[in-house]
């Protein structure tokens, strides 16, 4: 009887869902689990491991992730945050706001890359702006792996391509808070940064959230606009395990470093869960 | 509502700046005549081609349009990255059954394959490409070691020097550009350097930089590539490195294929594959020179690269695959596989006036450097099967160790020399030319 009456319809609905997750995510993710921690033979090992910590590439590519993730992910989330509190100010044309921000997410990240190298190469467009200007009277060698210019680069083209979905978030966030709340703390006399920071960012903090974990996992796989812009000259941790498969053809470490990339990201995860929790899920 | 408006605005913008974008401007390829069917047979049907060489689009379509266009079949012509080509060809052997009926790959891409018992012996196959003058050694390559023949040679590149012609002002005294040494070759960068106030001397390091390392500048100073690899030889060489780097261009971290800063002027002089310069000397042949690459105390170590052409034992089409070779080994294909795509016949030909100056400069400095009186030729590694990858790795990390982060070369050279020793003994390579034969796997001394 209570057989009958059990509703299968979401679960239908899910299934194709769960279906396209566990063919396309959970199993090569047990695969590559898989490669990381056995040998050809299938025996389990350590070893890949091992070897991953203990290559030269390794202590780079996970500075030179962290430092990225320092560098881009704050930054995006306050220029994000103003850019999304500008827009709910609903001034004249501020709807437009929105495509403008928007333009870059439809753009694929080696795209942006590329476009980012062309600006910055000794021949590109920022240079001969520069010349034309008269500032320069000859090219300046922005790209020099030799100085830090490129991962200014790096951090302009990933906030310029990026920081639009933390921004599309935070304005979904802002667009649920009722108009009420603000409107009563003006009441009460609560200035502009006041009503920010006590009404609307507490009762934004689901979506802020949402926004870091997003962003800062997609800032542990930064890849290809590191290697557009950069070659060689910079690694990174999806470099490397982009390396071990393509060039050096060992499928072990490339899951290795792809398993490893893994951990990070639910190790943040995890953290922005605890630190950002609202007072009901703290009594949880 | 309101969300939903803003996001359907946000899909139609996205959709209109994808279609805005400009199409590819792939070079117009003239469109070849209809192929002449040869009266014996009329059409072999079709026959699926997979490649590690011509890549590129440009060259993929060169491959398509012009350089198949006159098989008697249909060829399908697949283009494939070193990866995606192994995994490819070993995952249709493993299932028994494929699609794939010709192999084009180089000469060292090809062990793993046999180890996989992958290939057709292609035996049978000799009486039809016997008489085009296909080098007995490069035959012999074609046997990866056994009495039988795994591959037939299709065609061969190497790497040279390209140099702007402006740069040639700079040379140092008395220095021939055809006999140049290695150290005349860093003098000609700090001349350029010291004149103009840029570093106009490139290397593709973002490319095929270890080629440089394994087979040019060690064989160079060394007289070998892997036994020598921490010699007090190698310890000179690394010096001189650093030394010749200081004038080397900085973006070229960046650089995959030279003839793209060389045609943007970025660097003057470049050590590239032919294939990887050939745009340079095709778009602007009276700009450029080609000159064979430097000698150093031990002779001029040079690379060959020999591409093959094989059959895969899971062939749908065999006839139509053997006839494919015997087509693409022909003197009038070899030569439209030069005009077209850069890489150099294995086959003796003479060059006709329809070859562009600029690719018959590169021919001459390709036949220069493999006639030089101390040419050592470095041949690709072979016997390290699936790893074949990971040797390079070695080298590139003794570059960066000592070159671009300024290490101490000995600690590099012994660190790396340890990793270098593990990959041989792990797998058993025995020793390859430059270095001598060895008995058991090759010794780092």
């Amino acid at each position: 009887m209570n057989l009958k009456r059990f509703n299968w319809e979401p679960y239908l609905l899910l299934l194709p869902s769960i279906l396209y997750l566990a063919l396309f995510f959970a199993w090569p993710m047990v695969q590559s689990f898989g490669l990381a921690f056995r040998t050809d033979d299938g025996q389990l090992t350590l070893a890949h491991m091992q070897r991953m910590f203990n290559d030269v590439g390794f202590t780079k590519a996970l500075r030179n992730t962290v430092m990225l993730i320092i560098a881009i992910v704050p930054l995006q989330f306050i220029l994000a945050l103003i850019m999304a509190l500008l827009m709910m100010e609903r001034l004249r044309g501020s709807n437009m706001l929105v495509y403008i921000y928007s333009i870059p997410l439809a753009i694929s990240d080696l795209a942006a890359g590329i476009i980012w190298f062309s600006i910055f190469t000794e021949r590109g467009y920022l240079n001969s702006f520069l010349y034309s200007l008269g500032v320069i009277d000859k090219p300046f060698l922005f790209l020099n792996y030799q100085t830090k210019w490129p991962l200014v680069a790096i951090v302009l083209a990933e906030v310029w391509r990026a920081t639009s979905i933390v921004f599309v978030v935070l304005v979904a966030g802002l667009q649920s808070i009722p108009r009420d709340y603000v409107e009563a703390a003006e009441v009460f006399g609560a200035g502009w940064f006041a009503r920010v920071w006590r009404v609307i960012l507490p009762l934004l903090r689901p979506s802020i959230q949402t926004a870091l974990i997003l962003r800062t996992i997609l800032a542990v796989q930064v890849f290809a606009v590191v290697s557009a812009i950069a070659g060689r000259g910079m690694t990174v941790l999806a470099n490397e395990a982009y390396l071990w498969y393509r060039e050096y053809r060992n499928p072990h470490l490339a899951a290795t470093y792809a398993m490893f990339i893994l951990t990070i990201s639910l190790i943040t995860a995890f953290i922005y869960l605890r630190a950002l929790r609202t007072k009901e899920e703290m009594i949880l | 509502m309101r969300k939903f408006t803003s996001l359907l605005a946000v899909v139609v913008i996205a959709s209109m700046l994808l279609t805005a974008c400009p199409t590819p401007t792939v070079e117009p390829t003239p469109k070849p005549e209809e192929p002449t069917a040869t009266p014996e047979v009329a059409d072999y049907g079709k026959v699926a081609f997979i490649s590690t060489q011509c890549v590129p689009v440009e060259e993929a379509e060169k491959m398509r349009n012009v350089i198949l266009a006159d098989f008697s079949g249909t060829t399908e012509f697949i283009p494939a990255d070193y990866a995606t080509f192994e995994d490819t060809v070993l995952a249709e052997v493993k299932a028994g059954k494929g699609t794939i009926d010709v192999i084009g790959a180089l000469h060292g891409q090809f062990p793993t394959l046999l180890d996989a018992n992958a290939l057709q012996d292609l035996t049978p196959l000799l009486d039809k490409v016997k008489g085009r003058g296909i080098p007995d050694a490069y035959m012999e390559l074609g046997k990866l070691g056994t009495d039988k023949q795994y591959f037939i040679p299709w065609m061969q590149a190497t790497y040279i020097v390209a140099a702007n012609k402006k740069a040639l002002d700079y040379l140092p005294e008395g220095a021939d550009p055809n006999a140049l040494t290695w150290e005349q070759y860093r003098d000609w960068a700090k001349n350029i350097y010291e004149a103009t106030g840029e570093k106009k001397v490139g290397f593709p390091v973002n490319g095929l930089i270890h080629r440089f390392l394994e087979g040019y500048i060690y064989p160079s100073y060394t007289g070998g590539m892997v036994t020598t690899f921490k010699s007090a030889e190698a310890v000179e060489m690394w010096k001189f490195i650093k030394d010749l780097w200081q004038y080397v261009h900085p973006q070229s971290m960046v650089y995959e294929f030279m003839q793209e800063p060389l045609m943007s002027e970025e660097v003057w002089v470049a050590w590239d594959h032919t294939a990887r310069l050939i745009n340079a000397f095709k778009e602007r042949p009276d700009d450029f020179v080609a000159l064979p690459a430097p000698s150093g105390p031990k002779g001029k170590g040079f690379m060959p690269v020999v591409v093959g052409l094989a059959i895969p034992v899971t062939a749908p089409n065999p006839e139509g695959a053997a006839a494919l070779i015997e087509y693409l080994t022909r003197p009038e294909t070899q030569i439209t596989t030069l005009r077209e795509v850069g890489f150099f016949p294995v086959i003796d030909v003479e060059y006709p006036d329809t070859i562009a100056a600029g690719i018959r400069a590169q021919g001459e400095a390709v036949s220069a450097q493999a006639a030089a009186a101390d040419a050592i030729p470095a041949m690709l590694p072979v016997g390290l099967g699936p790893r074949s990858g990971e040797i390079n790795k070695i080298y590139r990390d003794a570059f960066n160790g000592i070159v671009v982060d300024g290490k101490d070369i000995e600690t590099v050279l012994e660190a790396e020399a340890q990793a270098l020793q593990t990959l041989l003994n792990e797998t058993g390579a025995p020793c390859w030319p430059p270095d001598p034969p060895s008995t058991g796997a090759c010794q780092v001394k």
